[in-house]
């Protein structure tokens, strides 16, 4: 009889407990997405155009929000200095196409000159957030911020050539967009494309994102990984373990910036576009808040984090311009999105010390 | 006497939370002017019951108690501990609620200064008087002479010993006029050995006042020194209640554990005479509140060292200083190899382990599974449970093995947890100093450095885990230095014992010989 309370009790806590990790936030946007989803046909909108939105957004950005993983686990926080590491992207974008290579070969480029930027501003980025524990979600922001009003002008000032990337009545400086067309426009969305009516599923892409998924996964499950996991989890336990939390810390960021390179690579080969000056300045929150959707702490993350958090966050901002435009005649996805993404970090913030994945 | 009215009574007191009993049938006395040592092991709710005679709000949010609290013959239902305070009752936890930036007199009088009245305050109210500087410091000294043990009232709380501390909390609990009943939650637990002679004696002071104590404590002797009656509890239940002239220290402990525990047969060995497998030479170390001045220390192959010494004289400083926890200086030679100091990573390449005394801090990775706890450490160092491909460039994780030591070392030290993957801070806390142990020894070191293994757990975990040393220096030929505050649990395990003082080595004596040289090598290079 009492065994049998007992299993009662462990199924009840067992709900509960599955409850309290799900999390509110995470509920309500789900079923949110759930009601835009049977709501997308009845106001008149295509359903599987809808589905194929989503799984393009999720595709463009689900490389940028696996990003945030190295650092979450090594407890450097929540990298809000993306948009360096998308800076190395974008050089190593630039160079590429400025070099002259052109179709697949300008993709394979531009990730392999992004490279070195990544590693080498992800070692000053690490070095300054080594100097700063315990403060370095703040100094990431500025980081990334002044990262890119520094590029700002350096876009500018930077003796890029090529005519079709820099302002045509003067002939120096880059443009704000970069049309890939002839370069890396879709090269991995069309790569194993499926089409099933209108469903459109960018099969390479896709497939990308789990190369580089797998990637991070395995690399948490070797030695190292363990170590930078602990690392995050508690620093003097691992100092105490001979472990060089420092070092293990460096090598997340830099693996974090570099992520962020071939995320924004990735972005631009399904956007079509590269964007330059501030556009990077907005890229960093929304990665934040899809990891934290899909129900990462400031010191854990898993990869189904980082895919359920991906497309929830999408899900919301592809779908709701279409539905509510289609509904009420009026574009509040700007604004929505903005709730959705600020609200979602300040309450992850808030909940720092009690978080459980 | 049958229209007597006892200070406090207590019928018939249960308690559940969401179905699970904790409480039953606890039926109690109190007199005024009465000492009552309540004991158990941790988890036998002695805390659940002090939390309903205060009143505490966790008490009313999981569904109130069952039963009669009676003070004064007048029944009482406290629905906070502001009700039980006003009734008369103060109680001194065992975590610290002071405020670190404030002096004692300050903390002691908090929230009830005495006031002077100023034009300010005439006009814009109450809120606007001063503080009455001279009669606080009058009424917060009463308070201190009252407790017998000087502390200075000037001394800001965070620059206090944390014997002071605790002694600030009491003279506290004393300064208030109407206090009638004292509750005590394991307060020698944090002090020396000396400073809780000088507690025992103001509670003896307290009780010739007329004020009734409840003293829970993990050190039973104190209870047999100090107090009228004995309660002890098991399980939920009041296991037995007695005076405490008519019993000792192993009955109560017999009726703790509902087993025998006996902790006076082991049989002292003959300290081997072996080699020297370590010496330290010139040791300093840069501990706070434990700092190394100049120690010379051999430790012998295959002994149990035990170091002991009085809280703050620099015991715990050498093994975190050998360890590079703290920064150091001086000579270690281990195993005729000299050791650099500053350095965790040699030392555990050097097969050295540790088991710090800072468990939740140092100790444990709180928030992973205890198969992460146990393996981390012999994984990240010495390469265990790791599977290589592709000739060692990767270095898998291998579950298994790591579930199946962890398995092991919970079957071997009797961990209680619902699994191997259970989350460390989930567990007791002599439960985590298992997993602490269990992580040391999967390393399979040549030289354990222990400190303060016991501190904070119960009778019955104590003796596992010093039995749980024992069989590991025996079996293994493993040296063990264990660091304690307690000398008798030190001479139960321990070949030899070496006391430092003024963070220097003041003697080393066989741990047979007598309480009184081991006190007096204790105090004989204080500063």
């Amino acid at each position: 009889m009492s065994d049998l309370r007992n299993a009662d009790a462990g199924w009840q806590e067992q709900l509960a407990n599955a409850y309290k990790s799900f999390g509110l936030p995470r509920l309500i946007i789900a079923g949110m997405l759930v009601v835009l989803l049977i709501a997308a046909p009845l106001v008149g909108a295509n359903f599987w155009m809808q589905i194929t939105n989503v799984i393009n957004r999720f595709s463009w950005n689900s490389v940028l929000v696996l990003a945030m993983v190295p650092m979450v686990h090594s407890g450097c926080g929540l990298n809000f200095g993306l948009p360096l590491g998308i800076i190395s992207g974008l050089l190593g974008a630039t160079i590429s196409l400025e070099m002259g290579f052109t179709g697949p070969m300008s993709f394979a480029m531009a990730i392999a000159i992004a490279t070195p930027f990544a590693i080498l501003f992800g070692i000053g980025y690490g070095w300054l957030l080594n100097k700063i524990k315990g403060g370095e979600m703040m100094i990431a922001t500025y980081v990334g911020f002044s990262s890119v009003s520094f590029m700002c002008m350096m876009w500018l000032l930077l003796p890029y050539r090529k005519p079709d990337m820099v302002w045509g009545y003067a002939g120096t400086g880059l443009r704000t967009t970069i049309s890939l067309e002839g370069y890396y426009d879709q090269i991995l969305a069309k790569f194993l494309q499926i089409r099933i009516g209108d469903l459109v599923i960018p099969t390479g892409s896709l497939l990308f994102f789990a190369l580089l998924a797998f990637m991070m996964w395995a690399f948490l499950h070797t030695k190292t990984g363990t170590a930078m996991t602990a690392v995050g989890s508690n620093p003097t336990f691992a100092r105490a373990a001979g472990i060089n939390v420092d070092k293990m810390r460096m090598l997340s960021v830099v693996l974090s910036t570099w992520l962020a390179a071939i995320g924004i690579l990735v972005y631009q080969q399904g956007f079509g576009f590269i964007q330059l000056y501030m556009a990077p300045f907005n890229m960093a929150l929304p990665a934040v808040s899809a990891i934290l959707i899909g129900g990462a702490s400031v010191n854990k993350a898993s990869i189904a984090n980082v895919i359920i958090g991906t497309i929830l966050f999408q899900g919301i901002v592809t779908m709701t311009p279409t539905v509510m435009n289609n509904a009420i005649h009026m574009d509040i996805s700007e604004v929505l999105r903005m709730v959705v993404s600020n609200g979602m970090i300040l309450y992850a913030l808030t909940r720092k010390t009690e978080a459980n994945s | 006497m049958s229209d007597h009215v006892p200070l406090l009574e207590m019928k018939n007191v249960a308690k559940d939370f969401f179905g699970n009993q904790v409480l039953k049938d606890i039926n109690l006395t109190l007199e005024s002017g009465q000492v009552l040592g309540l004991v158990g092991e941790n988890g036998a709710g002695k805390s659940t019951l002090m939390k309903i005679l205060f009143g505490m709000t966790e008490i009313q949010e999981t569904g109130g108690y069952d039963g009669d609290v009676m003070l004064n013959g007048k029944k009482l239902h406290f629905t906070s501990p502001f009700d039980a305070l006003a009734e008369g009752i103060g109680m001194v936890h065992q975590e610290f609620s002071l405020i670190p930036g404030f002096t004692a007199t300050e903390n002691i009088l908090l929230n009830r200064e005495p006031q002077k009245k100023s034009v300010v305050s005439e006009v814009f109210g109450e809120r606007l008087n001063t503080l009455d500087r001279k009669s606080m410091k009058q009424k917060a000294d009463g308070a201190i002479d009252k407790m017998g043990m000087h502390i200075d009232g000037e001394m800001v709380i965070s620059d206090m010993p944390v014997g002071h501390k605790q002694f600030t909390e009491i003279a506290r609990e004393l300064s208030k006029e109407q206090l009638k009943l004292l509750i005590l939650d394991e307060p020698t637990a944090v002090l020396t050995e000396r400073e809780a002679e000088v507690l025992l004696e103001s509670i003896r002071g307290m009780a010739a006042r007329g004020i009734a104590v409840i003293f829970i404590t993990h050190r039973l002797q104190e209870i047999l020194n100090v107090c009228d009656k004995v309660v002890v509890m098991r399980d939920g239940v009041i296991v037995r209640d007695v005076a405490s002239k008519d019993t000792n220290v192993s009955e109560i402990t017999r009726w703790m554990v509902g087993r025998t525990v006996d902790s006076d047969t082991q049989m002292h060995r003959k300290p081997p005479e072996t080699r020297t497998i370590m010496s330290i030479r010139k040791l300093w170390v840069d501990m706070p509140g434990e700092t190394v001045r100049n120690v010379n220390l051999d430790v012998r192959e295959g002994e149990i060292l035990g170091i002991g010494g009085l809280a703050g004289q620099g015991k715990l400083g050498i093994p975190n200083g050998i360890m590079g926890l703290y920064s150091a200086g001086g000579q270690v030679t281990f195993d005729g190899k000299e050791i650099p100091l500053n350095s965790p990573r040699t030392c555990l390449d050097s097969q050295l382990a540790f088991v710090s005394e800072d468990r939740r801090g140092v100790g444990l990775l709180l928030d992973e599974s205890l198969e992460w706890n146990i393996a981390f450490p012999a994984m990240q160092i010495q390469n265990k449970f790791l599977k290589n491909y592709l000739g060692g460039l990767i270095k898998w994780r291998d579950e298994k093995a790591i579930a199946d030591v962890t398995r092991q070392y919970i079957e071997e030290l009797q961990i209680k947890c619902t699994s191997s993957r259970q989350k460390a801070k989930q567990l007791s806390g002599g439960n985590q100093q298992k997993v602490c142990l269990a992580k040391a020894f999967a390393l399979e070191p040549k030289f354990l450095f222990v400190s303060e293994p016991t501190r904070g757990i119960d009778v019955g975990a104590k003796a596992l885990v010093l039995d749980a040393l024992k069989k590991f220096n025996r079996e293994n030929g493993v040296t063990v230095v264990m660091i304690s505050s307690e000398l008798e649990e030190l001479r139960q395990i321990c070949d030899r014992i070496a006391i430092v003082s003024g963070g220097r080595i003041a003697g080393i004596l066989p741990a047979t010989d007598s309480s009184e040289s081991f006190g007096a090598l204790m105090v004989s290079k204080v500063v």
